[in-house]
């Protein structure tokens, strides 16, 4: 039963990769434990670089993640993993050595996705933010106090970027191709509520809408080319166009992998591209593509700062040969700070058929939404209205019937049921 | 401002703190604790420090403790904690 511990290694050094090499540890791992990330930096935390970093509140480097000490893990940062041959259970790195290991966790996350036109997308005055240094040189450009500011994609980071903006005083549009802010993911019933608390604020909201070039001058973005044929002059463009799993390394491993993530079982262990797991490889975090047991085994790669955490947990105690083999599957939750205002989230939206607002006022700016799929709770969205959201992510855990039952003393009398208006 | 203005880092040595804030319920608990460290802002947006002074800790460790959700992480590498 006692096995030798043999040597773990840990592609990726973000939130999921230290809460997993924690969960190592902690489940009695006691071997060789190397931990590979192609940043120079120690794991930092995400979420501020979009907010406190960018108003000059916190320093990007402040960023780094508590949990590092009393590892007794070898960390070779600054360089990227390139290739894993899981015949010989060796890992390739770009500075051409290779690491052997028993035990491996992918946690490779995710990049920005790039401006398609990558001449355009290198142009001074044009950012992408992923990582910290996307947000110290994005911080250092909006503290210069540009004319103008082009956020490009309203999802979750666009529309915390946009409202940041308003927050330091400057002009800001964002453009979006769907018919709202946050459609993709809330729908546009509950993306249009939060889309007019934005352009209350001052930002210039333009759904529908597409950039199709960006003109430089001297190399310099000065202005955005619209597919409708109109223009915007700005000198700073945020491309927020969502993120792409870093699986371009697995090629070639056998895995199951593409730019949606790399395959998992229920468990965590990897997936072949026959479908068989490898016993000796476990993925967390965003690159991790599983089946949710919450939504009828769907297959689905989440980039939850909660998720980073709870996955890592599990799949460090999996590696670790610790307990009963368990499917994983947290209820996905997350939060989005866009200004002043918190948005956060308990469940999937995909699939719903209807939507209610079941506390609060949208007018008020402060609102809880509940989405159904099929007569059952499927997720709730809070709108400054986080004390609500323990209550109704109870409804989603237990797939309760949709419209909820009960009458809390200040929910609308009553209920109406919505298109959610998902794409 | 200007980018010499920003927030500095803090010594290498310092506290390290993280917030859960799908936990968070602004209680608003750490932002009396520790009031140079925590803020709410608008509604229910809390600000914190990642990375306090060590002379700090106390105050840290008093706005840990008193969130009644536990949503305080601290890594206090001179305490070894």
């Amino acid at each position: 039963m006692a096995q030798p511990p043999g040597r773990a290694l840990i592609v990726g050094a973000g939130l999921a990769a230290l809460r997993g090499a924690e969960s190592l540890r902690a489940a009695g791992f006691s071997g060789p434990l190397t931990i590979v990330g192609d940043e120079p930096h120690p794991p930092y935390d995400r979420p501020p670089l979009s907010k406190h970093v960018l108003t000059g509140a916190v320093a990007a480097d402040a960023t780094t993640l508590p949990g590092r000490h009393g590892l007794a893990a070898d960390w070779q940062l600054g360089t990227a993993a390139v290739s894993l041959d899981r015949q010989a259970r060796t890992v390739h790195l770009a500075d051409g050595r290779a690491l052997p290991y028993d035990r491996l966790l992918i946690a490779t996350g995710t990049r920005a996705r790039p401006w398609p036109n990558p001449h355009e997308g290198r142009l001074s005055g044009v950012f992408t933010l992923r990582g910290r240094d996307d947000a110290a040189a994005l911080r250092c450009a909006l503290a210069a106090g540009p004319r103008h500011v082009l956020v490009i994609g309203a999802g979750f980071i666009g529309c915390e970027v946009a409202s940041l903006c308003r927050q330091l005083g400057l002009p800001v549009t964002l453009v979006e191709p769907g018919p709202t802010p946050l459609s993709r993911v809330l729908g546009s019933t509950v993306g249009g509520l939060i889309g007019a608390i934005h352009a209350g604020h001052g930002v210039a909201v333009r759904c529908g809408s597409e950039v199709e070039w960006l003109e430089a001058e001297g190399g310099r973005l000065v202005r955005a080319h619209l597919v409708d044929g109109g223009s915007i002059a700005t000198d700073i463009a945020v491309i927020a166009l969502g993120a792409v799993r870093n699986t371009d390394w697995l090629e070639g491993s056998g895995l199951s992998a593409d730019c949606g993530g790399v395959d998992c079982d229920a468990r965590g262990y990897v997936l072949d591209t026959d479908g068989q797991p490898d016993p000796h490889i476990a993925a967390a975090g965003d690159v991790a593509r599983f089946p949710h047991p919450h939504y009828g085994g769907r297959r689905v790669a989440l980039e939850h700062w909660s998720h980073a955490v709870a996955q890592g947990i599990h799949a460090g105690r999996l590696l670790a040969g610790a307990g009963p083999e368990v499917p994983y599957g947290a209820l996905p939750t997350f939060w989005s700070t866009q200004g002043d205002l918190v948005v956060k989230s308990a469940g999937l939206t995909e699939g719903a058929d209807a939507v209610a607002i079941t506390q609060g006022d949208p007018a008020a700016g402060r609102f809880v939404a509940l989405y159904g799929r099929e007569g059952r709770c499927i997720a709730a969205v809070s709108v400054d209205s986080a004390r609500w959201l323990p209550a109704h992510a109870e409804l989603v855990a237990a797939r309760a019937p949709f419209p909820p039952r009960g009458a809390a003393t200040d929910r609308p009398k009553a209920v109406t049921i919505l298109e959610p208006g998902l794409p | 401002m200007s980018p010499s203005a920003d927030a500095s880092s803090g010594p290498p040595s310092g506290l390290r703190v993280s917030v859960d804030l799908n936990l968070c319920q602004a209680y608003a608990q750490c932002c009396y604790a520790a009031p140079r460290h925590f803020r709410i802002e608008g509604h229910e947006a809390l600000f914190y420090d990642p990375a306090p002074a060590a002379q700090d800790r106390d105050d840290i460790e008093r706005a840990r403790v008193a969130c009644p959700v536990q949503a305080i992480r601290v890594e206090d590498p001179e305490r070894g904690a």
